[in-house]
């Protein structure tokens, strides 16, 4: 279906090329996943499928991408349209209308399909992804799943062999993106379609995935093969996985289901023994912020009601619940953007938006969804020294925080040239460095690799360490029960579940960690404690 | 599911609503008659109070509104301020006069303000009010998106180009918002020049991240795919459409002002619309577009339509007949005629308040079968031919 021969790809300046001589061939049927680290190549490669690497992006590509017996050569994306749907990554970008319908047909209608054939198979779209109650909405009013299922039937209307899709959940709650990734299973297993997807949380794909392509980057040759065979060596892996390599599971378990099978020898195990108690935080009496019946409405949608929640000096709380459940509003509301609809929220005793914008951030500091937001500076130098101006802190303040959480970021360079994991880094640098002692973070995790993750991680137990109340608002259930001392889930506007991460975690169908998941009933969240219990319990 | 149950809530075709306000608009420049006018003016908004949907742009009338009265003061002010004098008439007050140099005689500050003066100025101020509600009313009753699709497929790709800018400019707001909240978590004054470059700058790089991705999409999703004509049919193609473009430049001169061409106006825009089309048909046979379930065009658009174009054929009757009080002065003040053939005209385009189907509101909108949506009589999706050529349903089966 796809066959990659001797392809090499520099992009225009670059000193690198992207793709180095890669030998690839994915036949048909195949659900195809590409894992690797951010700034390996993954989206080029993807974008070389239907030609819009070099057609589109510029740069030289060597060697031949041939597509259903059509090269990406003599054939633009437009003219592969008809074989490749691609979905990118944010989809309400790639909307060209208005309604959920026109989308659905606006790809037939560049392709000139006749109109009853139209009619028929948007209908026949609509069916297979369930959009019937969407048909007529707007576009911008359907929450992130639905988007990309639309995304997904707009492509999949005009019939294409092969669908490619690059980090098609990466913005979705765990059950909105467990509803794609079925979409997509469904898809290949009923319709014979071929899907090629990039995606960082493997977790979540490698039960659904045929065959695993490992981009390594740096001019490395790409690894590829059936993800039992991959997953034995990748250095990314899903921590269910970890825990198979842990205890030498053979064969490798992919899903829950396949560890389950096997686990019951190490259940028994680990029964005796219990997990690491987390910092017990709510013996502290000291809050640093709090919330009272706190309502919030935009005109008729109610985004918190009544909501009560103590923040306390040392704890990491993580804030979970799905697209739209009010996580982005309460962190709003903590930092004093709104005026609350009903309801109290105090910060040191204060109303958040009494203080001047110099005496908030000694108190509040927001990393927003997209951490670029807070970055306009020539450079990181530049952004350091702004930083370091407005909070009046002693010069080359900004950049020793920086230093401490990601050490050897060159100086000179523009932040828009940042890595996610980099700007992340810079963003919670500037926000560290007045000290506020409650730190709001809204999904941190987008587009982040393992090992940038596992930074975070530590960086976010060194400030609870310190005492910084940290409130992390997430879908991404292993980071948050890796860092999580208390968990907070809230479903339309109201807390649902409040307590020790442990316990709130592991007794959620949709929050559990993989870990959980296959050790349940015993409550054991990550792979590290299970390491630590078994080292400790036989010696190795 | 009877997918017969589901029919697409009906709106009233674009091209309709314009062409009804067209009539009007028209009307509207043919007359400075105060009394037609805000007649004309009232159709227009009562119109557009039943016939709305609930719809963004459906409020854009109160927009026009306000500029209307602002041109109607803009133009009142000046004529006080720099109005021409020694016209004789009835003086309400004298402002101190300026004198100027010899140079500028043509224009005078202040001096004696006659009623007469300030009437004339609020009526041609009323005229150009009139015209742009009758242009708002069209934009608050037919939606930019639908009547962008229904352009011919030359044009294609042009009315692409403004439905992305329709749709960005609400999100370009937004994305402001959000940049402001962001600044003020950074404790920068988000006021002032420095506060306006830190707003900018990011807002503006992500309004360019976002037509990369969407120019990707759009390419990735076959955009802009050609079939190859012969050089004949294009030159053919572009000729038809200059020339039928320069008619429609003379034709409207002589449709506006009666006086000239003979009469000639609306025959000389038939020719002119009969060569555009057949330029922009001709055109648009290189795009390989197809149309995904069109607007149709039923019985209450050829009334809607009809109805402006009525009013304006009673307009121009009554212009014909030279019927006294189409066009009216006030220097000397007198009471206005008030001629009955152009009132009953106007009054003619009140009929799409009737027969227009009415928009349900998007809170209803997905009622699926809601009954009121449905024309009565009319096949929903009756006798789709069935086609050979696979397809999804093909593909599952």
């Amino acid at each position: 279906m796809i066959r990659f021969d001797e392809v090499s790809f520099t992009y225009t300046d670059a000193a690198r090329p992207t793709l180095h001589r890669v030998t690839l061939e994915i036949p048909e049927g195949e659900l195809c996943v590409v894992v690797g680290e951010t700034g390996t190549g993954k989206s080029t490669l993807l974008r070389a499928i239907n030609g819009l690497v070099p057609h589109f992006s510029g740069g030289v590509l060597a060697g031949t991408v041939t597509v259903d017996g059509r090269t990406t050569k003599d054939n633009r994306p437009r003219d592969l349209a008809d074989v490749v749907g691609f979905v990118g990554q944010n989809p309400l970008a790639s909307f060209v209308t208005e309604t959920v319908e026109d989308e659905l047909a606006y790809t037939m209608e560049n392709l000139g399909v006749p109109a009853d054939a139209m009619r028929r198979r948007v209908e026949d779209a609509v069916d297979l992804l369930g959009l019937q109650d969407l048909r007529d909405r707007s576009l911008r009013a359907l929450s992130g799943g639905q988007q990309q299922r639309v995304a997904i039937g707009a492509v999949l209307t005009a019939s294409p062999r092969l669908l490619v899709l690059d980090e098609p959940t990466s913005a979705l709650d765990p059950a909105a993106a467990e509803e794609v990734l079925g979409t997509l299973a469904r898809l290949v297993h009923d319709l014979g379609l071929t899907v090629v997807m990039a995606e960082h949380r493997l977790e979540r794909v490698v039960p659904f995935a045929d065959r695993i392509v490992l981009v390594p980057g740096a001019g490395a040759p790409l690894v590829d093969g059936s993800p039992e065979v991959i997953m034995r060596t990748s250095s990314v892996a899903p921590p269910l996985v970890e825990l198979g390599r842990l205890v030498a599971w053979d064969p490798l378990p992919l899903s829950v289901r396949d560890a389950r099978r096997v686990a019951t020898p190490l259940r028994e195990r680990l029964a005796p023994m219990t997990p690491p108690v987390r910092r017990a935080v709510s013996t502290v009496t000291t809050v640093v912020a709090r919330t009272r019946k706190l309502s919030v409405s935009y005109g008729r949608v109610v985004a918190l009601d009544g909501v009560d929640l103590s923040f306390r000096p040392g704890e990491v709380l993580v804030l979970m619940g799905r697209n739209g459940s009010g996580k982005s509003t309460l962190l709003t509301m903590l930092s004093g953007a709104r005026r609350p609809t009903r309801g109290t929220v105090r910060v040191d005793e204060r109303d958040p938006r009494s203080f001047r914008p110099a005496e908030l951030i000694r108190r509040v500091g927001l990393v927003p969804q997209d951490p670029g937001l807070l970055l306009y500076g020539e450079s990181v130098e530049a952004e350091c020294r702004t930083s370091d101006k407005v909070s009046a802190l002693e010069g080359g303040s900004t950049a020793r925080t920086l230093e401490r959480i990601l050490p050897g970021l060159p100086g000179d360079r523009h932040p828009r040239d940042l890595s996610e994991g980099q700007r992340l880094a810079l963003a919670l640098a500037i926000v560290l460095a007045p000290a506020p002692a409650l730190l709001l973070l809204d999904e941190p995790t987008r587009g982040l690799d393992y090992p940038s993750k596992d930074r975070l991680v530590e960086v976010l137990r060194e400030l609870a360490e310190d005492g910084h109340a940290v409130v992390l608002a997430t879908h991404d259930v292993e980071l948050a029960a890796r860092v999580g001392d208390r968990a907070v889930v809230l479903a339309d506007g109201q807390i649902i579940a409040d307590g020790p991460a442990r316990q709130v975690v592991c007794h959620s169908l949709v929050f559990a960690p993989q870990v959980a998941k296959v050790l349940a009933p015993e409550e054991w969240l990550t792979i590290d404690e299970v390491r630590h219990a078994l080292n400790g319990a036989v010696p190795v | 599911m009877n997918r017969a149950a589901a029919p697409r809530h009906r709106s009233l075709h674009p091209v309709a609503w314009w062409l009804w306000a067209s009539g009007l608009a028209i009307c509207a420049m043919r007359t400075n008659n105060p009394f037609l006018l805000a007649l004309i003016g009232a159709v227009a908004c009562f119109v557009v109070s039943v016939c709305r949907s609930s719809a963004p742009w459906s409020r854009s009338i109160a927009f026009f509104l306000r500029i209307g009265v602002i041109v109607i003061v803009i133009r009142v002010v000046i004529e006080i301020l720099f109005g021409q004098r020694g016209v004789p008439g009835h003086v309400l007050f004298t402002l101190p006069h300026v004198p100027l140099p010899s140079w500028a005689e043509a224009v005078s500050i202040g001096g004696g303000v006659t009623s007469e003066s300030i009437l004339n100025a609020f009526v041609a101020g009323l005229q150009i009010a009139v015209i742009l509600l009758c242009f708002g009313a069209a934009n608050s009753l037919a939606s930019p998106y639908r009547l962008l699709r229904s352009l011919p497929a030359v044009l294609y790709e042009t009315g692409v180009a403004v439905t992305v800018a329709l749709a960005f400019t609400p999100e370009l707001v937004l994305s402001i918002g959000v940049v402001r909240q962001a600044r003020r978590q950074r404790g920068i004054p988000i006021r002032g020049v420095r506060g306006l470059r830190g707003v900018a700058v990011p807002v503006l790089e992500s309004a360019l991240d976002r037509s990369l991705q969407l120019a990707t999409s759009m390419d990735a999703r076959g955009y802009g795919r050609r079939i190859s004509v012969g050089p004949g049919s294009r030159r053919l193609a572009s000729g038809a459409t200059t020339a039928g473009l320069l008619l429609v430049a003379v034709g409207l001169y002589g449709v506006i002002d009666s006086g000239s061409l003979f009469g000639l106006g609306l025959p000389i825009m038939a020719v002119a619309a009969v060569l555009c089309g057949t330029g922009l048909a001709l055109g648009g046979r290189r795009s390989a577009r197809s149309r995904y379930r069109p607007d149709p065009w039923r019985r209450p658009e050829w009334v809607v339509a009809g109805s402006g174009v009525a009013a304006l054929a009673a307009l121009s009757v009554a212009h014909g007949l030279n019927v006294a009080g189409l066009t009216v002065s006030f220097s000397p003040l007198a009471f206005p005629n008030i001629p009955l053939l152009p009132i009953v005209g106007i009054l003619v385009a009140v009929v799409p308040a009737l027969v227009a189907p009415r928009p349900m509101s998007p809170a209803a909108g997905q009622g699926v079968g809601d009954p009121a949506a449905v024309e009565p009589g009319t096949p929903v999706d009756g006798g789709r031919p069935a086609s050979s050529e696979p397809d999804l349903s093909g593909a599952r089966a």
